[in-house]
């Protein structure tokens, strides 16, 4: 009994000294944007790295998604003779739901953890350090650009998952299970409200600032050589992943 | 010029520095020696600011370095360059963009200028034609003499370096030792080093102090330190596995 409070103790303590640093690390991050002069091509750099090349597994998982939804959704739907409802069902849960939180995802496990290894690495080879000593603060010059980056590029690849994944819902409701492509594209539109997407980028939004900021904090802190950048990349997507579901939850419910 | 006064730091518990006193003259190459992990990065990190100290001073022309905040500090660094253990050079931009780093951030130079001063400087550690390489494609005395352009691209008045030789085959230790005795030579920067290598001590330092256990146990020139009494020193300089050092 006793070792089990002095357990859950020390793993409390340790939630909110990392909450802690986190905090204080975001913070500072987000001072550093109001500074001048502004660093355009570090901002630059780092949206290519988290959007650009993340474009392509956005799509595969976007389009993906979409079909599969028309698939269930269609055997649902079926049972109550309402088949076009497919249309609207993929759209909203696409909008609302899956085009922000998978594609938020997909960017934690492909470029968090690639930022966590990069930043991790530089602190274990005193990259990190050498800046400093150069009289460049390190967090405006790596932490600011890519929680920035992620905070804008997630809401635009939401978007495109968004999109790819209506069409793939499309494309297996109108040619695969027989809806009329009329009535599919008439139902999308009445039923998919300006507020659906907003909503849907909103939170998406805040994935890019939840998945940059894990990736910067484990990266930035690492310790204890090559094993120390690995751990940094697995336990930033943990972080991430967990994160992101976690704020989904309170979001929606938020948003309802 | 630096004046280190009772400096005393502890990890988790474990006392590394444990009242070091030491004082640094302007334009002179200093050597501080001991055995591995006696803490010779942590003395170092805590003159330009990478630590903060438990305890006691680094006085810079009377000015206490441990005192100053984020703000001073930046200003202060610029007076300071250094080079580490490993180079930590910049893995994402080439040898020219690593040692023109510091004039792209703090000066208005143009492309141009900067790519000429990087040129000079890397033809003063004796590197031609390398500008465009990346970082993970030279060998580590290259890496070593890039960091060393870069470390002193500035014209700082102080330079640090963590373990010049670590690592490097003879030939390329020696001529790192002259590298640092011809770059110190033209602008009288003073240089401070921390090393295990006996040879390139002997071969550059105009004063000589031993960490060992958290303190410095022995200084003067290398004269003196080559004819010491003290039983730990003798061991470390001479190489003994013998000795009132106990290696575990
Ligand atoms: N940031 C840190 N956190 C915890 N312990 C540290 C830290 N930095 C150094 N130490 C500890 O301080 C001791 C001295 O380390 P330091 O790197 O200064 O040794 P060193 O003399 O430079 O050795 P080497 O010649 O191997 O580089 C080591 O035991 C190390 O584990
Ligand atoms: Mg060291």
């Amino acid at each position: 009994m006793r070792e089990f409070l002095e357990e859950t103790g020390r793993k409390t303590r340790t939630v909110v000294e990392i909450s802690g640093q986190i905090g204080l690390m975001l913070s500072q991050a987000l001072m550093w944007i109001f500074v001048p002069p502004y660093k355009w091509r570090n901002i630059i750099k780092q949206m290519e790295f988290v959007g650009v090349q993340s474009v392509f597994v956005v799509v595969l998982t976007g389009s993906f998604t979409g079909m599969v939804l028309a698939l269930q959704s269609f055997e649902a739907l079926k049972r109550f003779g309402a088949e076009s409802m497919v249309a609207p069902t993929v759209a909203l849960s696409v909008a609302r739901e899956l085009g922000p939180v998978l594609t938020g995802l997909m960017v934690a496990g492909r470029a968090g953890s690639a930022m966590a290894t990069e930043l991790a690495t530089m602190r274990v080879t005193e990259q990190i350090d050498a800046l400093t000593t150069m009289a460049i603060n390190p967090t405006r010059y790596l932490i600011t650009p890519r929680i920035l980056a992620g905070i804008l590029m997630l809401p635009i690849l939401t978007i495109i998952a968004d999109f790819v994944g209506i069409i793939g819902g499309y494309v297996i409701g109108v040619k695969m299970l027989g809806i009329n492509s009329g009535v599919y594209i008439a139902r999308t539109v009445d039923y998919l409200t300006f507020g659906d997407i907003m909503d849907g980028l909103i939170k998406s939004a805040v994935f890019g600032l939840i998945l940059t900021l894990s990736a910067c904090y484990y990266g930035f802190y690492a310790t204890g050589g090559a094993e120390g950048v690995g751990k940094a990349a697995t336990r930033s997507m943990v972080l991430g992943c967990v994160l992101i579901l976690a704020s989904d939850y309170v979001m929606t419910s938020m948003m309802y | 010029m630096i004046k280190i006064k009772d400096l005393k730091k502890s990890f988790n518990g474990k006392r590394v520095l444990d009242g070091v006193n030491l004082e640094i003259d302007k334009g002179k190459i200093t050597v501080i020696i001991g055995r591995s992990g006696e803490g010779k990065s942590v003395l170092i990190k805590h003159i330009i600011g990478l630590l903060k100290p438990d305890s006691g001073q680094v006085l810079l022309e009377g000015e206490d370095l441990t005192k100053l905040d984020e703000s001073e500090w930046n200003k202060t660094r610029r007076r300071f360059g250094m080079l580490f253990q490993g180079a930590a050079l910049f893995d994402s931009m080439t040898v020219a963009g690593n040692v023109g780093f510091p004039l792209r951030e703090h000066t208005n130079l143009d492309y141009k200028d900067i790519l000429e001063t990087v040129k000079d400087k890397l033809k003063r550690v004796g590197l031609v034609g390398v500008e465009n390489m990346m970082p993970a494609d030279l060998s580590g005395g290259m890496k070593k003499r890039v960091g060393l352009a870069r470390a002193i691209i500035m014209d700082p008045e102080i330079v640090l370096f963590d373990e010049p030789t670590t690592g490097l085959d003879p030939i390329m230790s020696d001529s790192i030792a002259d590298l640092m005795l011809d770059t110190q030579e033209q602008l009288k920067t003073t240089y401070i080093a921390i090393t295990h290598d006996i040879l390139l001590t002997y071969k550059i330092a105009d004063k000589i102090a031993m960490l060992h256990n958290g303190k410095i146990i022995e200084e003067g020139g290398s004269k003196d330190i080559k004819e010491t009494k003290n039983p730990v020193v003798r061991q470390f300089i001479e190489g003994n596995a013998e000795g009132p050092i106990r290696v575990y």
